[in-house]
């Protein structure tokens, strides 16, 4: 009776078994994107944005199922190469997607792609991996990282602004940002100013602007640092009194608590909520009634990612054939939300960029809007020292 | 640079400071009173920026939002006090900061969970939303005078109750000699709540005054803890006017330093090497004046008395 009970179970275990097998096996999708921290509401739209495009694809992306899994980076190197790694480790990975910032793929890239999975980043652009450290399996959905602020500096120079204060956090990213900015442009700097990454009030830097009256400032402030700094602009009466060109300071992330102090400020960027074509209505539209918020380019760029494994595995027939299927990735055979989209040789893109203007909508909710085309079929210069072809 | 940007740079200086007193006054109120680590403090602050966003936006006055805040902050004190803090009086500051730095964790996630991870702000109050100029046609915010204000209000009060009521003089005693001030028929249990409550009321009042200027975000009463210690270990610990004159002082070097340090070094220096000599110093300069506070005067500049 018991052996007869084991036969029966394992036979149909067996069964089980090759029932699983001949059944489409799924792909699998890493998410890395920061969760925790006051960085988590640009890493829950990456999230997001990614998710919304495998749902609106019924589940599948290139027709074949997705199994996707979220891995929380929580900013910290550490903590995500140790996660990375134990996933790409855990079995056949093919796309691993993130994460939002240039430090977290640093670590992230070598494990992901010493296992062969194709990586993509949604967000983080570093000028390393654009170069000497381009990878074949390596590809960007946004941008390279000094081109936000490049134009910014190109829109200054145009304008014909003869005097500039420039701000950024004291840290890489910051000393990056205004040495982009300074890249195109050739007026006088009046005051480079580095403040602490944990800044609270900018009082006193407010009050240098206002007395040095420069024609324009440039602000490179991301997430609390920016939404400080700009209510405090605004209470210290500088609304309209001189521009405020920015990079990463007022974006669909930060604008909930800014409001209507950020309203006529600029930014730079690829795309807008506003941007004229159709498949962008309809992407704010579900992403709107989906998760209440105005999507920005951190869920843009996401669902383009997905958008771009959609259409690659679809053209390659499945990732058994890793030569066609990068082949297939680097048409970027899909529509996106961008519409001008191709990749160049190191897997960064080629792009348009604009000047973003804030604006309130109708309903009071605040958004980004293309104000002014800066840059077109722009490719960042480290693409020439990178070995691929 | 001109005398009126010299004297518009340590009137922000003073506002800067008033703000880091209003956070560190309730620290300093649980940590002398009651010789109690209370890392909390930070997300008590956040707590009531938090509390200022919803009370505000549902009544549509700032006022009103700002009553109801300081009254939710209270009854949250008094349950954080009921079931977490009072189990731990006893015992030492190692299990105190382990505790109170879990309850950093639990509540940073817990309003994450809850108002979500985006930062928040409160609307300027409109009476509040204009500006007064200054000389050289700079323009300072009406709000920031009334944070001034705020702050100069919550010192005096403070030093009105500890100093002139008979609460206040139950609570010098209970700091200097708790066992002696219980034997003589007071329920020191009682005033240990009231003032732990009393205290988080403070974190929150600073944290919904700082909402309409500060963006409201998780994490937000991190930075703040860091800088509320620095002034009260400078200050003396457990003494509210150490606590006000070390934070004035605090926000003055902080932002004259932020603002001349530049300058300075350019004296003496190529610009680009004084640019970035100048942000790591005046980024650490506090830092500097605390290590320099604790050498020469490890008690801090005005101890409270009674104590050793």
């Amino acid at each position: 009776m018991t052996l007869k009970f084991t036969l029966s179970l394992g036979a149909g275990l067996l069964a089980l078994g090759l029932a699983t097998a001949q059944a489409q096996e799924p792909l699998k999708i890493g998410v890395v994107s920061v969760l925790t921290g006051p960085a988590a509401a640009l890493g829950q739209q990456v999230r997001d944005g990614f998710q919304l495009a495998v749902d609106q694809n019924g589940g599948k992306l290139g027709g074949v199922p997705v199994q996707i899994t979220i891995i929380d980076d929580e900013l910290k190197p550490d903590v995500a190469v140790g996660k990375v790694r134990s996933f790409v480790e855990g079995g056949k990975v093919d796309f691993v997607v993130g994460p939002v910032f240039s430090n977290i793929l640093g670590a992230i890239a070598k494990p992901v792609l010493d296992s062969g999975a194709i990586l993509i980043s949604p967000n983080a652009g570093p000028s390393t991996m654009a170069g000497k450290a381009c990878h074949q399996n390596f590809f960007v959905t946004s941008y390279q990282n000094d081109q936000v602020h490049e134009v910014l500096g190109k829109y200054a120079q145009d304008q014909n602004y003869k005097k500039a204060y420039i701000i950024a956090p004291n840290y890489q990213a910051g000393k990056d940002s205004l040495a982009g900015f300074k890249r195109y442009f050739k007026g006088e700097v009046l005051d480079e100013v580095y403040v602490p990454l944990t800044s609270l009030d900018f009082s006193a830097e407010l009050a240098k602007i206002a007395s040095a009256k420069p024609d324009v400032v440039f602000a490179f402030l991301p997430g609390g640092l920016g939404v400080n700094f700009v209510k405090q602009w605004s209470q210290a009466g500088l609304t309209g009194k001189v521009p405020f060109l920015s990079a990463f300071t007022v974006d669909e992330s930060t604008l909930p608590a800014q409001q209507d102090a950020a309203v006529g400020m600029f930014g730079g960027m690829t795309w807008a909520p506003n941007m004229d074509n159709p498949q962008t209505k309809k992407f704010v539209t579900a992403y709107e009634a989906a998760y209440k918020i105005v999507p920005g380019s951190y869920a843009q760029q996401a669902f383009d990612a997905a958008q771009l494994i959609d259409s690659a595995v679809k053209a390659a027939g499945g990732t058994g054939d890793k030569d066609k299927l990068r082949a297939a990735i680097k048409k970027a055979d899909f529509t996106s939300l961008r519409g001008n989209f191709k990749f160049n040789t190191n897997g960064y893109p080629i792009q348009d960029f604009y000047l973003v203007k804030v604006a309130k909508r109708p309903d009071g909710k605040f958004q980004t809007e293309i104000a002014q085309k800066v840059f077109s079929d722009y490719a960042d210069p480290h693409a020439k020292d990178c070995a691929l072809k | 640079m001109t005398t009126g940007l010299l004297l518009v740079q340590i009137l922000n200086g003073l506002q800067f400071g008033i703000l880091l007193f209003l956070v560190a006054a309730g620290l300093t109120l649980v940590f002398g009173v009651m010789d109690f680590i209370n890392l909390a403090h930070g997300v008590q602050y956040m707590l009531g920026a938090y509390l200022a966003v919803t009370f505000v936006a549902l009544t549509g006055s700032f006022v009103l939002g700002l009553i109801l805040a300081l009254a939710a902050a209270l009854a949250f004190g008094l349950a954080l006090e009921f079931l977490v803090f009072r189990h731990l009086y006893e015992r030492d500051h190692l299990d105190q900061v382990l505790a109170t730095f879990g309850l950093i964790l639990l509540l940073n996630q817990g309003v994450k969970i809850i108002w979500g991870a985006a930062p928040l702000s409160v609307p300027v109050p409109e009476f509040l939303s204009g500006n007064v100029a200054l000389i050289d046609g700079i323009l300072y915010p009406t709000y920031r005078f009334a944070l001034i204000g705020a702050g100069l209000a919550v010192g005096l009060l403070l030093w009105f109750v500890v100093d002139r009521t008979r609460t206040g003089m139950l609570l010098r005693a209970g700091a200097s000699n708790a066992p002696m001030v219980s034997a003589l028929g007071v329920d020191i249990r009682k005033l240990f709540m009231i003032v732990f409550a009393f205290g988080t009321m403070l974190a929150g009042f600073a944290g919904a005054m700082a909402a309409p200027i500060l963006s409201v975000e998780p994490g937000m009463g991190d930075t703040v803890l860091i800088l509320a210690f620095v002034v009260i270990v400078i200050g003396g610990i457990g003494s509210i006017r150490g606590a006000f004159v070390a934070a004035l002082i605090v926000g003055l070097v902080d932002t004259l330093g932020r603002s001349f340090m530049n300058d300075l070094l350019r004296l003496f220096m190529s610009a680009p090497s004084a640019r970035a000599t100048g942000a790591a110093l005046s980024s650490m300069l506090i830092y500097l004046l605390m290590a320099v506070v604790l050498f020469l005067r490890p008690e801090g500049l005005l101890p409270s008395r009674g104590r050793t």
